[in-house]
């Protein structure tokens, strides 16, 4: 009952990404189950360990946890990273809520056709560069502290690293008007749990390929195209 | 500072609903701003209301507050109706995200285009019946208590609330296999605070009209 936490989902990042993250920062361990058959899928289902048939599934604690965000939230909560009180929590809600939009947009792009793909790129980086990376700049240059909230180690500053990298694999320069962020980032990845995240060997995952795409929609028999925002 | 909570979003359900009936319950008075121009819209955003310029927006404590969850979540948490501790809170996490992603096929519902609102409603039918009713159904029945979690009301139960009446809106009879649901929406309503709230004159909204859709495409016109 009280071993590794061990999360169910595809062998790439997915929705799961962002736990892993977080499981990883808080100085974790865990273990992985991967979903690579159709005949896998269907027996967590029949097991009942998928609340809403769905996964991600983490089993923490004595739990099977489903939905993303509650299982975020319980282990930002669990591992003291969800701010002091209410309000600091309110915060970061209000912040990984952004960020995690803004991921939202990158975590459609594999599963899109190829032409949807290059207008989905342009909407991500404009959307990065007007709407979501100017706030958190603001943030920081206005306090002027190391971390997003409360001048503690958050989940926000976690995710808020987590959508700058992905979204720099989308276009390497797109922090050049960010000189705050550029600073965060250089020191967010230094923190010790997360240099680890970082190296090879980690359990982070790869950018999405086509034996990635293949597997989902394999397992989850989703054969068609997502649309482009 | 420490007025009512003051929320601006169009004048209809949308994203601003689920912050409605939480309040609501919660006994929690509040002001409404409605968004009726692109130019209210921007002029918000001009001036640096909206963290992410987007609604819905919720002024308070001393706050701006947006991202519908995090409302939702602070909301539960100031008022008690976020479980005893964290594994309650887990179990209710669980439960209103799940609600939420039938609540957004309803909310994207209106915007179909006319030849796909057929499948639309056959999908939240299908899923309202098969994925997301059955896991309450299950859950009343097998503890027997009258609330989701920790045998005391929290944002769960008013989350499944409003969806049960939102899906029943679109398919009247979605109720007839759940017999549990039954007993829950009615127990829900002859709560107090909820049954103010489903009276004529209360702050709820009706179901999305042809003229609420336009508003909303006006406003948010790029």
């Amino acid at each position: 009952m009280s071993g590794k936490p061990k999360l169910y989902y595809f062998d790439g990042r997915g929705k799961m990404e962002s736990i892993r993250w977080l499981l990883a920062a808080a100085g974790v361990e865990f273990e992985e189950e991967f979903l690579e058959t159709r005949e896998q899928y269907e027996k967590l289902l029949q097991g009942g360990s998928l609340l809403f048939q769905q996964v991600p599934m983490v089993e923490i604690d004595g739990m099977k946890m489903v939905q993303t965000r509650a299982i975020l939230s319980y282990i930002a909560a669990k591992y003291n990273l969800y701010g002091k009180d209410l309000k600091e929590r309110a915060l970061i809600d209000m912040y990984v809520g952004g960020t995690d939009d803004l991921m939202g947009f990158i975590l459609m792009f594999p599963f899109l056709s190829a032409e949807d793909k290059e207008k989905q790129r342009a909407f991500i980086v404009q959307k990065a560069t007007s709407r979501y990376f100017p706030v958190y700049e603001k943030v920081l240059k206005d306090h002027g502290q190391d971390f997003l909230v409360g001048n503690n180690f958050s989940w926000a500053d976690v995710h808020l690293l987590e959508a700058i990298l992905m979204v720099e694999e989308k276009k390497s320069d797109v922090l050049s008007g960010f000189p705050q962020l550029q600073a965060f980032k250089a020191r967010i990845s230094s923190i010790p749990t997360i240099k680890k995240f970082l190296e090879p060997g980690s359990q982070r995952k790869p950018v999405p390929d086509d034996k990635y795409v293949e597997t989902v929609r394999k397992v989850l028999r989703m054969y068609y195209d997502l649309k482009a925002n | 500072m420490s007025g009512k909570p003051r929320l601006t979003y169009l004048n209809g359900r949308g994203r601003m609903e689920p912050v409605r009936w939480l309040l609501a319950a919660a006994g929690v008075e509040f002001e409404e701003v409605y968004l009726e121009t692109k130019e209210q819209y921007d002029k918000l955003i001009k001036d640096g209301f909206l963290l992410f310029q987007q609604v819905p927006l919720v002024e308070i404590d001393g706050m701006k507050m947006v991202q519908t969850r995090a409302i939702l979540s602070y909301i539960a948490g100031k008022y008690n109706l976020y479980g005893k501790d964290l594994k309650e809170r887990a179990l209710i996490d669980m439960y209103v995200e799940g609600i939420a992603d039938l609540m957004q096929m309803i909310l994207m519902f209106p915007f179909s285009p006319p030849d796909a609102k057929d499948k639309n409603l056959d999908s939240i039918k299908e899923r309202a019946t098969n994925r997301y009713f059955p896991v309450f159904e299950k859950v009343l029945k097998q503890h027997g208590q009258d609330f989701l979690v920790g045998n005391k009301f929290s944002w769960a139960d008013v989350q499944l609330m409003e969806a049960i009446l939102a899906v029943e809106e679109k398919i009247p009879a979605v109720l007839s296999g759940f017999p549990q649901l039954q007993v829950f929406k009615t127990k829900m309503s002859n709560m107090p605070t909820i049954k103010k709230f489903l009276q004529p004159g209360s702050p709820r909204k009706p179901p999305p009209d042809a003229h609420y859709v336009e508003t909303v495409l006006k406003v948010f016109k790029k």
